[in-house]
C-alpha cells in the first residue's frame, strides 16, 4: 500500500500533466481544423490521437521504430539532466548533437573501409570529443567570464547550423554530387539488432543510463555535482570547486548529447547533408523535465516522446493532422509540470512531489554570474 | 628588439587593418539603413528584457513571444485580408486597414503569450528561467504546427508597410545624408523604435514610474514597504514587454518580409538578451549593442557581396559564406563573455516576490 503510495506521489504530476495536455490538443485539433476548413468535427482528435498510438506501439515495426526514435532521446534527456544536477541548464544539446554527428561523419567517412569493429567505436568516440568539446565551451565561458550558458549555448546551436552547412558543402562533399552530402559510413554504421532497422543504438542509451545513475549517486563527483547544483556557496565551503566541477559537468553533458548524434547519423542516416537538422535538442529538455532529471524517469519520458515523434507521420497521414502536433503537446506537458503548484491544488494533491526539482541557481546565476565567480 | 615583437611587425597585419577601416568607410553609407534594419527587432526584445528585468523578472521567452507574434500578424492578414477588401494603400508606409489590424492583433497575441509568462513567474513562482523555455518551446510547436496547417492552401497575407523615402534633397547633403537615410528610410516600426528608446529612457530614469520600476527591481521588500504594489508592477512591466517583443515579431513578418516561415525570428529574442546585458539593462545601451550585433550581420553580408579589393579581398574570400552567417552569433558570445561580468543586473532580477504574511 504505502509503495504504491509512494509511486503515485512520484508520477502524479507528470501524469495529470500528460492526460491534460491530451485534453489541450484535442481542443486545439478541434478548433484549429474549424478555423481551416470551416468543419467542426469532434471525431478528429480520436482518429488523430488513434492513428498517433498504432503508430508508435501499434505493431512490431512500430515499436522498434519507437525505440530508434528514443535512443537519441534518452541521451540527449541524460545530457540536460546532467547539467540540470549541477544547476546549469544545458539549452546546447541542439548544437551539441550536431557537432556529434558531424564528429561521427568526419572519423566514420574516413574508416569507411576499415573493419567495424575499429571503425564503429572510432566514430562514436569522434562524435563524443565534439560534443564534449561544443559542451565545454559554454562551460568554460561561465566558469570564467559568467556569461549565462542559456544565452551562450543558444548561440553555439546557431553556429552549430553554419559549422554543419560550411563542413558538408565546403571539406565534406562528393566531388560528383550536384548536392552538397557526405560519403556514407558504410562499415561505421551501427549494427541493427531488431527488425529492419532497430540499430543497437538503444542499448548504448540504456547502459548512459545506468552509467548516469551510478555516476551520480555512487561516485564522489556525482556528490559534488548535486552538491554543487543544491547550493554552490555550500559547496565551496565544503572545499569542492565549484567552477571546476562546472566545466567538467558540461564537457560530460556534450559528450552525451554527442553520442546522441552519433548514434543517429551512424544509425539512421549513415550520411550528412548541408541541412542536416533534429528536433532532438528541444526534445530533449522535454524528457530531463518529464523524467524529472532521474535515470529511470528519462527512459520512461524519452520512451515516451519518441513514441510521439514515431507516431506523428502515422497520424499525419491517416487523420491528416499536422506531425507538428507533437510540439504542442510536448510544450502543454511541459507548461502543466512548471505550473505544478497550480495543477496540485486543484486536483487537491496532497504529499505528491513537486514536478520539477527545485533549482533556483539557473535563475541566481543569470547575468551577474554571482555564485560562480565570488 | 624581442623577436616575437619583431616577428608580429613582420606580418602585414596593420595593412589589412587599414584596408578593413577604408573598406567600412566606403560601404557604411551603403550599408547603414540595412544595419538599422536588423537592428530593429533585436532592439525591440533588448527593450523588452530591459522592461521585464528592471522590475525583475526574467524573460528568457521573448524569442517565443516575437515568434508567435510574427506568425499572428501574418496569420491575421491572411484572414483579414478577404474581409477588409483591397483598399488603396496610403501614401505613407503603405498602409492599409488590414495591416494596421494585423498589426494590432500580433500585439494582442504578444500580450497573451507575456501574460502566460508572467502569471507563471510572478503568480506562481516557477523558475523563471524554465518558464521562458518553455514559452519557446511552445511557440515553435503551435506556430509549426498552425503554420502546417494553413500554409497548405498557400495564403497571401496582409503584405508589409513600405519603407519611407525620405526627400532627395535630405540625402543629398554632404557628411550626414547617409544618417537621414539610415533613420528615415525605414517603416513605421523601425521608425518607432527611435521615438521608444529615448521615450523609456526618460522614463526609466526620471519619472516616478521609472524609479517605482526600478525599486521593485532592485529591492521589493522595501519597495512594498513604501506602499508601491510589488505584483502590479512586476505584472504591467512583463506585459509592456510582451507589447515591445510583439512589435520586434511583427517587424519581421510585417515589415521586413511580408511572410512567414517557420522559426523566422532565427534566435533573435536571445541576441537581443545579451544586447540588453551588455547595454547594462539600459534602454539607450541596448539600442547601440544591438546596432552593434546588426552591424556584424550587414557588414558580413557585404563582404559576401561585394569583397574588398587588395589582400584583405583575398584573405577573406577563403572564408566560406558560412562563417559569415555565423558571424553574429559568434560576435554575440565573445562580446557577452568580454562583458558579462561587470554589467550588474538588477539585484532582485529573476527572484519571485513573495508577500509577507499579514499578521
Amino acid at each position: 500500500m504505502t509503495g504504491v503510495r509512494r509511486a503515485w506521489a512520484i508520477v502524479a504530476l507528470p501524469v495529470i500533466s500528460i492526460v491534460l495536455s491530451v485534453l489541450v490538443g484535442s481542443v486545439v485539433i478541434i478548433l484549429s481544423q474549424w478555423l481551416v476548413s470551416g468543419t467542426f468535427e469532434l471525431g478528429l482528435a480520436v482518429d488523430a490521437y488513434a492513428s498517433l498510438i498504432s503508430g508508435s506501439i501499434g505493431s512490431f515495426n512500430a515499436i522498434v521504430n519507437t525505440l530508434t526514435v528514443a535512443a537519441p532521446l534518452i541521451l540527449g534527456g541524460l545530457s540536460v539532466g546532467l547539467a540540470f544536477k549541477a544547476g546549469l541548464f544545458n539549452i546546447g544539446a541542439q548544437g551539441q548533437f550536431l557537432m556529434g554527428a558531424l564528429g561521427a561523419v568526419i572519423v566514420g567517412v574516413t574508416l569507411r573501409e576499415a573493419a567495424p569493429p575499429l571503425a564503429i567505436p572510432a566514430a562514436l568516440v569522434g562524435g563524443m570529443l565534439f560534443g564534449a568539446f561544443y559542451g565545454f565551451i559554454p562551460g568554460v565561458l561561465k566558469a570564467v567570464s559568467g556569461a549565462h550558458e542559456v544565452v551562450t549555448t543558444i548561440m553555439l546551436n546557431f553556429i552549430a547550423v553554419a559549422i554543419v552547412a560550411g563542413m558538408v558543402s565546403e571539406v565534406l562533399k562528393v566531388p560528383a554530387s550536384p548536392q552538397p552530402i557526405t560519403l556514407d559510413v558504410v562499415n561505421a554504421s551501427l549494427p541493427v539488432i531488431l527488425g529492419r532497422n532497430g540499430h543497437i543504438g538503444i542499448i548504448y542509451a540504456l547502459l548512459a543510463a545506468v552509467g548516469y545513475h551510478w555516476l551520480l549517486f555512487r561516485t564522489t563527483r556525482g556528490f559534488e555535482i548535486r552538491t554543487t547544483g543544491a547550493n554552490p556557496d555550500a559547496a565551496r565551503y565544503a572545499g569542492m570547486k565549484p567552477r571546476r566541477i562546472i566545466v567538467w559537468t558540461m564537457s560530460v553533458a556534450g559528450l552525451l548529447a554527442g553520442l546522441a548524434g552519433a548514434t543517429e547519423l551512424l544509425g539512421v542516416s549513415h550520411l550528412m547533408t548541408a541541412s542536416y537538422g533534429t528536433t532532438v535538442g528541444f526534445d530533449s529538455i522535454a524528457v530531463a523535465l518529464l523524467g524529472r532529471t532521474s535515470a529511470v524517469g528519462i527512459v520512461i519520458s524519452a520512451l515516451f516522446f519518441g513514441g510521439m515523434r514515431a507516431g506523428a507521420p502515422a497520424m499525419q497521414v491517416e487523420a491528416g493532422v499536422p506531425a507538428d502536433l507533437v510540439g504542442v503537446l510536448q510544450a502543454t506537458i511541459l507548461f502543466f509540470l512548471v505550473a505544478g503548484p497550480v495543477v496540485q491544488r486543484v486536483f487537491r494533491l496532497r504529499g505528491v512531489k513537486a514536478a520539477i526539482e527545485d533549482t533556483g541557481t539557473f535563475t541566481r546565476t543569470y547575468g551577474g554570474g554571482e555564485s560562480v565567480s565570488r | 628588439m624581442d623577436p616575437i615583437i619583431q616577428a608580429v611587425y613582420g606580418l602585414p597585419i596593420i595593412g589589412l587593418v587599414f584596408q578593413l577601416v577604408g573598406y567600412l568607410i566606403t560601404v557604411l553609407p551603403d550599408i547603414a539603413p540595412i544595419i538599422l534594419r536588423g537592428a530593429v527587432p533585436i532592439a525591440l526584445a533588448a527593450l523588452c528584457g530591459v522592461m521585464c528585468e528592471r522590475s525583475g523578472v526574467v524573460n528568457i521567452g521573448i524569442e517565443g513571444t516575437m515568434l508567435v507574434a510574427a506568425f499572428v500578424a501574418w496569420a491575421a492578414g491572411v484572414y483579414l485580408v478577404p474581409l477588409l477588401g483591397d483598399s488603396v494603400p496610403l501614401a505613407i508606409f503603405g498602409i492599409t486597414p488590414a495591416l494596421v489590424g494585423a498589426l494590432l492583433i500580433a500585439v494582442l497575441a504578444g500580450l497573451i503569450v507575456a501574460l502566460l509568462h508572467a502569471w507563471l513567474s510572478i503568480s506562481v513562482r516557477a523558475d523563471q528561467i524554465i518558464a521562458g523555455t518553455i514559452i519557446n518551446i511552445a511557440a515553435f510547436g503551435i506556430t509549426g504546427y498552425l503554420y502546417s496547417l494553413i500554409s497548405s492552401s498557400s495564403p497571401e497575407g496582409a503584405g508589409a508597410f513600405v519603407t519611407f523615402r525620405p526627400p532627395e534633397f535630405l540625402l543629398a547633403l554632404p557628411f550626414v545624408g547617409w544618417l537621414f537615410d539610415m533613420f528615415l528610410a525605414q517603416g513605421p516600426i523601425g521608425m518607432g523604435v527611435i521615438v521608444i528608446v529615448v521615450v523609456f529612457q526618460v522614463f526609466l530614469f526620471r519619472s516616478r514610474w521609472g524609479l517605482r520600476m526600478r525599486s521593485v527591481g532592485e529591492h521589493p521588500r522595501a519597495a512594498e514597504t513604501v506602499g508601491i504594489d510589488v505584483i502590479r508592477v512586476r505584472y504591467r512591466n512583463v506585459l509592456l514587454g510582451g507589447v515591445l517583443a510583439a512589435l520586434g515579431g511583427a517587424y519581421l513578418s510585417l515589415e521586413i518580409t511580408g511572410s512567414f516561415t517557420q522559426g523566422m525570428t532565427a534566435g533573435r529574442g536571445f541576441i537581443g538578451l545579451a544586447a540588453m546585458i551588455i547595454g547594462r539593462w539600459t534602454p539607450l545601451g541596448a539600442f547601440g549593442a544591438a546596432l552593434m550585433f546588426s552591424s556584424f550581420g550587414a557588414i558580413g553580408q557585404s563582404i559576401n557581396i561585394a569583397p574588398p579589393p587588395g589582400d584583405l579581398g583575398v584573405l577573406l574570400d577563403q572564408l566560406p559564406g558560412q562563417f559569415f552567417d555565423a558571424l553574429p552569433y559568434l560576435a554575440t558570445i565573445v562580446v557577452l563573455a568580454g562583458v558579462v561580468g561587470r554589467s550588474v543586473p538588477p539585484a532582485a532580477d529573476g527572484l519571485p516576490y513573495e508577500r509577507e504574511a499579514a499578521s
